[in-house]
């Protein structure tokens, strides 16, 4: 198959999603070319989920940059794309003199990038705020502006505002190669797809060397270092309300307690240098996420841990992001670590002004920036969830207990853009499987549904593409 | 708002029992209420037999002995709601429900919680490793194996020696799965004896005790696990650690309780037995709210599941009839060697058969039942805390007491 588009994307994570969004705002064909089977796949669906006010980036970084712009940005575009952000507000505590004088070079920091806010707090004021604080800790900075929102479901809903306005999404492309053409470039995948481009974005996340040494050269290096987490269930949800962080150290923010966006408490990440992908958590892990997490907050009922998962980042050497053009025609949006997430609405616009620049694009009249929530349906009130149900009986059953996800969401994920297509695609895009007992009890539903929409066999049903088959033998 | 007299949650063994039983002491007016297509909760995936012998004096299959209820049930003409989810309980007895024809309330005069349990999940363990695909609770594998016919996979480790990964040792290995070993974090299997001998011993499956998995390697699927002996601290020892190839484990790591409306009712659990908290009646803090099965307390015996459903079934009758009164009640105690005790308080002036579990496993046990000054003794050949045990304890030998301790100690 071969195809011809202005501007090809190479990477649907947050940032691949969100640029093809942007990009769609001019007359510009866009398709993002994908590596796994779906969206999300890398560091895009295993991080913090933080909204960063921005005192911790260097000023005059893009980092200090973007991490600002994207904050101010976060709150609309979420609105649009029908996805949850709380600007819950940022702690970093200190414990002793020594992280407190830290607190002031983060609060003079902050002032610097044009941060809103922040303040100094005592022992007694960071109770106040949350009364687990530990024992330990002297002072905090407070920096309201601070959230948290779902990463996955902003990549997830981004891409498939973005479909809807015609961009193209091609997943299980994984380009391994790349020729430069006489306006543009042709991409070859390793299942022998071919598509060509006039501009290429390249947003690979852990990828991004690799992929620019396919087109051109890469005049920046990525390293991966990778952040294990433990997610507790929502019963925890309410232990701390702010975003709890420690003093960063050169190997990043360290160790956070945090709400997510769905509810739930999340503590973690770590931070393991690594040569070699991984996304595997290690044994020490457990203990070093607890020690760290209870030196600043006390009592967190560690024991209501539902899973833990890892995810790597890729940095690049020159610890900041690189967004510029390499090659003709190749604009690079690497090393988007930390403040990353946080910086991806305003990159991605950053992106999708250069290259509409570049290539001399029109804006689209017709674009349509407002995507339906995913969970439009659970936050109805029982007369209108009833007015749905009596028109699709499908929101009426129950599939997924714990997350009281219904049959009619599992069945939109499956239809909507980006479509579902394996157990993981269904849970990241539903939340059926998130909850206390882990899919026990709704993954058999899940897979009969799957195999019933795409006339699967049974061995042909994947938990998150490529080979990760679900059954083995078929009919017995 | 529709009206019940009584309103059955779950229509399990539990939930079928209590409404046959309820009927039968004179109510009329009730719904079992079952988030399935059909009733008989989880004894509908559970096909080997073993179910009914103290009951029945059969040796039934889990269907087979769910139908018996069902029977039991249709003849009555209960009515039982299928497909439908309830999705709230408050305290004054409100249960909202939801199916395809809508969300609704119901407005009961009393209520029986018998929703089951559920099973402990892999990711509670803190298990290091990848999440390829290949980990399953056993229970979800039983499901696709014997519902859907489905082969999770062929070369198994199970972690877990409780009945359900016995069961499913068995069951794997004869739709051709090689199941490598069982591993077991404590030092005796927590399942019924007679399955350790049919389940493993007869097909050759090794049980490692004291063992448990650290590490799950494997990138889309699995391909090794890495097992450890622990220490009495469970905590694994260094160097002992061997990696067997697989491509599926199966986790049966206990059940917990499924209370979460329970909980939105306002009843508090005990968390020894991670239900709520009942009288002899089964009757829980909340006059004419009810808990029966393993709502309760996780049973290994659905027979006692049904006895108890019945005690449950006619007092909630009894309730309807008589209305909310007033009780004298004494505490039970968990003794030497006991994890906890059922009910938690028995009625002055009425025989009370408590259900309790032991600690530790051994043979030549002593039961002792104090009430007060008075003491009575009961021989068991063995005791082990995977086989719940009962006594009865006669009303008079109450009336000078202010509790009922049990405890469990070797014979002399």
């Amino acid at each position: 198959m071969r195809a011809r588009y202005d501007v090809a994307v190479i990477g649907g994570g947050v940032i691949g999603a969100l640029a093809a969004r942007e990009l769609r705002k001019y007359e510009l064909s866009a398709v993002v070319l994908e590596a796994a089977d779906d969206v999300a796949a890398g560091a895009s669906k295993a991080n913090s989920g933080i909204v960063h006010a921005g005192f911790d980036a260097l000023p005059g970084t893009l980092k200090a940059k973007y991490n600002v712009l994207g904050n101010a940005m976060m709150e609309t575009v979420c609105r649009e794309l029908g996805v949850t952000f709380r600007r819950n507000g940022s702690l970093v505590v200190a414990h002793g003199a020594e992280e407190e004088a830290q607190l002031q070079t983060l609060l003079a920091r902050g002032r610097e990038n044009g941060v809103n806010g922040p303040e100094i707090l005592t022992r007694e004021q960071v109770l106040e705020k949350e009364p687990h604080a530990a024992d330990g800790v002297t002072a905090a900075l407070y920096a309201p502006t601070g959230g948290i929102v779902c990463p996955y479901g902003l990549t997830i809903a981004a891409m498939g505002n973005a479909m809807d306005n015609g961009a193209q999404l091609l997943c299980g492309f994984e380009v391994c190669g790349a020729q430069k053409e006489e306006a543009g470039w042709m991409l070859f995948s390793s299942d022998g797809r071919q598509v060509t481009a006039r501009v290429v974005v390249n947003c690979a996340g852990a990828g991004a060397e690799y992929v620019a040494d396919l087109l051109g050269g890469a005049s920046f290096r990525i390293g991966l270092r990778r952040g294990e987490y433990m997610l507790l269930d929502k019963t925890a949800g309410r232990h701390v309300s702010h975003t709890v962080f420690t003093v960063p150290t050169k190997a990043g923010k360290g160790v956070l307690v945090t709400p997510t966006a769905d509810g739930n408490l999340l503590v973690g990440p770590t931070s393991v240098e690594d040569e070699v992908y991984s996304t595997a958590v290690r044994r020490p892990a457990y203990d070093e996420i607890g020690e760290k997490a209870l030196s600043m907050v006390a009592d967190i009922p560690l024991g209501q841990v539902i899973t833990s998962f890892a995810g790597e980042r890729a940095y690049s050497d020159r610890h900041d992001f690189v967004l510029e053009w390499g090659a003709e025609g190749v604009y690079h949006a690497a090393g988007i670590e930390s403040p990353g997430l946080t910086s991806s609405p305003a990159i991605a616009a950053k992106i999708a002004k250069e290259v509409s620049d570049a290539l001399g694009a029109r804006k689209n009249e017709k674009f349509n920036p407002v995507r339906r929530s995913a969970h439009w349906f659970r936050e109805l009130p029982p007369e209108e969830k009833n007015a749905v149900i009596a028109r699709d009986p499908a929101y009426g059953k129950i599939v997924c207990r714990c997350e009281e996800v219904t049959l009619g969401e599992i069945l939109e994920a499956m239809r909507s853009n980006p479509p579902a297509r394996t157990l993981d695609g269904v849970k990241l895009r539903t939340r059926a499987g998130m909850g206390r007992c882990q899919s026990g009890f709704c993954q058999p539903s899940v897979f009969n549904e799957l195999m019933k929409e795409f006339g699967m066999k049974a061995e042909e049903v994947t938990k998150n593409g490529g080979k990760s088959y679900l059954i083995m033998g078929g009919e017995l | 708002m529709m009206k019940k007299q009584l309103v059955i949650i779950g229509g399990g063994p539990a939930g079928l029992a209590a409404a046959v039983a309820a009927y039968d002491a004179g109510v009329r007016d009730m719904v079992v209420i079952e988030r399935e297509e059909r009733a008989g909760g989880i004894l509908k995936q559970c096909i080997h037999n073993g179910f009914g012998l103290t009951r029945f004096h059969e040796s039934m299959t889990g269907p087979e002995y769910a139908q018996r209820f069902l029977n039991e049930a249709n003849a009555r003409g209960i009515e039982i709601m299928t497909n439908t989810f309830v999705t709230d309980l408050t305290g004054d007895k409100k249960v909202t429900c939801m199916n395809e024809r809508g969300v609704f309330t119901i407005e009961a005069c009393a209520v029986i919680l018998a929703m089951g349990c559920r099973e402990r999940s892999k990711g509670a363990l803190n298990i290091a490793g990848t999440r390829p695909a290949g980990l399953y609770s056993a229970g979800t594998a039983q499901k696709y194996v014997n519902i859907y016919g489905h082969l999770p996979g062929k070369r198994v480790v199970i972690l877990g020696s409780g009945d359900i990964g016995l069961i499913m040792a068995r069951r794997m290995t004869l739709e051709g799965a090689k199941v490598e070993c069982v591993c077991e974090i404590m030092e005796h299997s927590s399942g019924l004896r007679r399955n350790i001998a049919q389940c493993l011993d007869d097909f050759g499956i090794p049980l490692y005790l004291e063992h448990t998995i650290v590490e799950i390697k494997g990138k889309e699927r699995v391909e090794s696990v890495v097992i450890a002996q622990v220490d009495k601290a469970k905590k694994p020892i260094a160097g002992t650690e061997r990696e067997i190839a697989c491509d599926t484990v199966l986790f049966s790591v206990g059940l917990i309780p499924e209370n979460e409306l329970t909980k939105r009712a306002g009843l508090s659990l005990d968390p020894r037995t991670k239900g709520c908290v009942v009288d002899g009646n089964r009757e829980t803090d909340i006059q004419g709210i009810f808990a029966c099965g393993n709502v309760l307390h996780v049973h290994d015996l659905v027979d006692f599941v049904s006895e108890e459903a019945e005690v449950a079934g006619r007092a909630a009758a009894e309730y309807l009839i008589r209305g909310e009164g007033e009780r004298a009640y004494l505490p039970t105690v968990s003794g030497e060697n006991v994890t906890y005790v059922l009910p938690q308080r028995a009625e002055q002036g009425k025989d009370v058969k408590l259900y309790f579990r032991v600690r530790s496993a051994f043979r030549g046990a002593m039961i002792r039942v104090e009430t007060g000054s008075a003491v009575k003794t009961y021989r068991r050949i063995a005791v082990a805390p995977g086989e719940m045990e009962n006594v009865t304890v006669k009303a008079a030998d109450l009336a000078n007491a202010h509790d009922i301790k049990i405890s469990v100690v070797r014979e002399a």
